[in-house]
């Protein structure tokens, strides 16, 4: 059977190039970055040229990359390392409703050590409003987070205009860039980012790699306490394969991003057509501020669960927002936010492409679909406009 | 079935081609479900007939579905459970009945099977009360209880059309 991964946003294959360059700290300079010895110079050796190279998309310095373990991690590091350091200054943190469980599960949890948070609500495209969000920054304010791309809909926002206001006020912006690194420009001293969240496995690195910038001089307190590792901001053994890995997946995607874009908004935009002539389907998200990979649409009177498995035997990877491939039975926080009814949000489907789709994965995908949701819809009792 | 798959060969089984899928045109009873947790809705259509001992039966049966893989399989699953069973009998079909002959539901699932005995249930309570006949007070609270939570998915669902006015 044919078949295509098209849930990129999930997660994505290493890139061969990033394996290969992995390897050597695995099975020759495995040393420990923190030895003196000859063994931990070529380590440490290791970690900082990677350091340099994540840095440099983004228009960092190399000092101001911290890596962690994963995206969940900055996250968690930014919100609460934040929040703790600077207390004293204001216990009050701003959040999109359309953020990542990773920052909404920390912010919720500040709430329990007494901090204040405002979730700032989005428009149908799941788009902030700049002057909603300047209304809502307050003398206490310390941490604006605002998501890059969504990993849900790919909406872009206005991450310069955030930065912006952010940076007039004097309030620490973070943004989570766990999707949109390595796929669109992200420059943090154009945008006035203060922190952002990045890691290796959404852009053909290894998994269990993160990243979090922070701009020099903010104040933050680390997560994990020990042995003084990434500047004593993040204690652990330093992951130097994994990390060699991200680099190498950063260096690969500084070359190719932009070809890579070109191709996948081509498919995208082509998929958005062909899927949009499906009856009662509506496309979730902007159609331009979106990320290149992403597709999300609804698909009126059937279940989101059951799309994802019929695509499944027909050998297609995706994805769903729907109630019931959650634990909780809560449909998808981000669909709601945009405005859509349960059962809108229940008949989801994202599709994530990446830079090894191929034109015929696009096309195969685009033939299955639409018998599968007619098949579904056979078996609801809701009405059936297609036929 | 793969050690770690979300479902097993049955539940699958059956959501790829689910028995006694669809609508029948002149029902003698109809049950409509809804959940008010997942908004999974489940309508369930049966034909009753005498049996040469007196006793009723259900002679065809017939579901439509909006919901997940379990929610499809465990429609499909009561459907072949309850046909040709006497009404009594049919009542008695547990949702632990269906999770078994499934071969288990993931946990988050369970709640899936009730849907499907309740949807059941109301097109028995149905049939009973087109027919002025008796209804056991079990039924008749079990159908309290139903309706209750029907009325809250259906709020969620007015503004959706439905194929046809039964």
């Amino acid at each position: 059977m044919k078949k295509v991964y098209m849930d990129y946003g999930a997660t994505t294959p290493t890139d061969p190039r990033v394996l290969k360059a992995m390897e050597p700290y695995f099975l020759k300079y495995y040393g420990n970055s923190m030895s003196v010895h000859s063994w931990g110079v070529k380590a440490k050796e290791a970690l900082e040229e990677s350091r340099e190279r994540v840095a440099s998309l983004m228009n960092a310095k190399a000092k101001e990359v911290v890596f962690t373990s994963s995206a969940t991690e900055s996250d968690n590091f930014a919100l609460k390392g934040i929040a703790f350091a600077n207390k004293n200054k204001g216990k009050h943190i701003i959040v999109s409703s359309i953020e990542h469980h990773a920052v909404l599960e920390p912010a919720e949890w500040l709430k329990k050590q007494g901090f204040e948070v405002t979730i700032l609500p989005v428009d149908e495209y799941g788009l902030i409003d700049l002057n909603k969000l300047e209304n809502v920054i307050r003398n206490d304010t310390v941490l604006v987070s605002i998501i890059f791309g969504n990993n849900e809909i790919g909406v872009i926002q206005d991450i310069k205009g955030i930065g912006k206001i952010c940076r007039e006020k004097g309030v620490y912006f973070h943004s989570d860039a766990t999707q949109a690194f390595g796929k669109v420009p992200i420059d943090v001293k154009k945008m006035n980012i203060d922190l952002l969240t990045v890691n290796a496995h959404k852009m053909y690195g290894p998994k269990g790699v993160g990243g979090l910038y922070m701009r020099d001089g903010i104040e933050i307190e680390p997560l994990i306490h020990g042995g003084g590792h990434e500047f004593g901001l993040r204690s652990s053994t330093v992951n130097v394969a994994g990390i060699v890995g991200f680099a190498k997946a950063v260096e690969i995607q500084k070359k190719e991003m932009n070809s890579d874009a070109k191709k996948q908004i081509k498919f995208r935009d082509g998929m958005i057509k062909e899927i949009s002539k499906i009856p009662d389907s509506r496309l979730n998200g902007h159609a331009t501020k979106r990320l290149p990979n992403t597709v999300n649409f609804s698909f009126s009177y059937i279940e989101g669960e059951s799309l994802i498995m019929q695509l499944d035997m027909k050998g297609i990877a995706a994805s769903t927002g729907s109630a019931c491939s959650t634990e909780s039975l809560e449909p998808s926080h981000v669909l709601l936010a945009i405005g859509l009814k349960h059962e809108e949000a229940h008949g989801s489907l994202r599709l994530t492409l990446g830079k090894y789709t191929k034109k015929e994965e696009v096309n195969y995908v685009l033939k299955v679909l639409p018998g599968v949701v007619k098949k579904l819809r056979k078996i609801s009792p809701f009405k059936r406009k297609w036929k | 079935m793969k050690p770690y798959s979300l479902y097993t060969n049955e539940v699958m089984k059956l959501f790829k081609n689910p028995h006694n899928m669809g609508i029948i045109k002149d029902p003698d009873g109809i049950g409509k479900v809804g959940n008010p947790l997942c908004g999974d809705v489940m309508w369930l259509y049966i034909k009753v007939k005498k049996r040469k001992d007196g006793k009723l039966i259900i002679n065809d049966i017939k579901f439509q579905t909006f919901g997940c893989v379990a929610a499809i399989a465990t429609s499909s699953k009561i459907t072949d459970l309850a046909k040709g069973k006497t009404l009594e009998e049919a009542l008695k079909i547990d949702r632990k009945d269906i999770v078994k002959s499934l071969g288990g539901l993931p946990v988050p699932k369970i709640h899936c099977s009730l849907l499907a005995t309740d949807a059941l249930a109301e097109a028995i309570y149905d049939y009973y009360t087109k027919n002025k006949l008796p209804i056991p007070d079990s039924l008749s609270k079990r159908h309290e209880r139903i309706k209750k939570v029907l009325e809250s998915v259906e709020e969620r669902y007015e503004h959706v059309e439905l194929e046809e006015k039964v």
